[in-house]
């Protein structure tokens, strides 16, 4: 009986140091990117200049669609737009923009700026639609196929090394 | 006669003290979920802006009649576990679960052969 007390014991604290070691090595930043696999439903949003709603029928008609999340108020949004601009040209890409709490008038006049890369351009007015696509900051883009299952998940601006990584996913079929 | 007022005046405070104490179905739906841009706080603790939006979103399932679990449910859905103070029961945290229930049995089972074994010598 000694040597089962002795050997929980023992197992016991080989637990805690695993469950230490685990958690130690775990990273501390929270990601949405294991939802990749995901299928959206539910897809309703509105159109940025009149009153009709973009649907799941209107994405499945793509082949590949980036749903982009972004405002005029948002600096790193600014910094994303070039490469959006850059994937615009992509014959098997449509962009989707999801216009974040902002105000009408501000964001027209950041895309007369800086140019206009969306096919679609909607608004999420009080950000309640972007809690059906997992969002919780922007800059945010989510790579959808055809089926709406999510390929790839972009926290933060899109940088050129996603921009690579998207054209990859595009080209690849 | 007295003893009447006295009678109303306490079940009246008390029937005040037990309503002011209940959380409302809202606020612990609230407390349950993770603010995911704040340090350790729940929604229900947080003014940031995707508390307050989650708040809106909340307000809404309710108001179409979802239950506790299916606002859950939604909600793991889009952000994943970690959004709930209270895991759902899964492959990956029984452990987390089911440990101190564990650990509390074999204590129990290692101190009554401790005592049985002291029992026997004397």
């Amino acid at each position: 009986m000694q040597k089962i007390i002795k050997f929980t014991v023992v197992l016991f604290f080989i637990l805690i140091l695993l469950v230490f070691y685990n958690s130690l090595n775990r990273g501390t930043n929270y990601s949405t990117d294991y939802l990749v696999g995901n299928k959206l439903t539910s897809i309703s949003l509105k159109n940025f200049e009149n009153n009709k709603t973009l649907t799941n029928n209107d994405l499945k008609k793509n082949s590949y669609t980036l749903i982009n999340f972004w405002a005029s108020w948002c600096a790193p949004c600014r910094i994303e737009h070039v490469n959006l601009m850059k994937l615009s040209k992509e014959e098997n890409l449509k962009i989707l923009g999801v216009n974040f709490k902002d105000k009408t008038i501000n964001a027209s006049k950041f895309l007369d700026d800086l140019g206009n890369p969306y096919d679609y351009l909607t608004k999420d007015t009080d950000g309640k639609q972007s809690i059906s696509f997992g969002i919780y900051g922007i800059p945010e883009s989510i790579l959808i196929n055809d089926e709406l299952i999510v390929l790839k998940k972009f926290i933060g601006p899109i940088n050129d090394q996603d921009l690579n990584v998207i054209k990859e996913i595009i080209n690849s079929s | 006669m007295r003893l009447k007022i006295i009678y109303i005046i306490f079940f009246f405070n008390l029937n005040l003290s037990i309503y002011s104490n209940e959380p409302s179905f809202e606020s612990t739906i609230h407390k349950n979920l993770r603010c995911l841009v704040c340090q350790g706080q729940s929604i229900a603790d947080s003014n940031s802006d995707f508390a307050l939006t989650l708040k809106m979103v909340v307000k809404d399932l309710i108001e179409q009649g979802k239950t506790e679990d299916e606002i859950y449910n939604f909600l793991s859905d889009k952000y994943g576990d970690w959004i709930l103070y209270k895991p759902k029961l899964n492959v990956e945290n029984f452990l987390l679960w089911f440990l101190p229930y564990l650990i509390l049995l074999i204590g129990g089972l290692i101190i009554l052969y401790i005592i049985r074994k002291k029992g026997k010598k004397t």
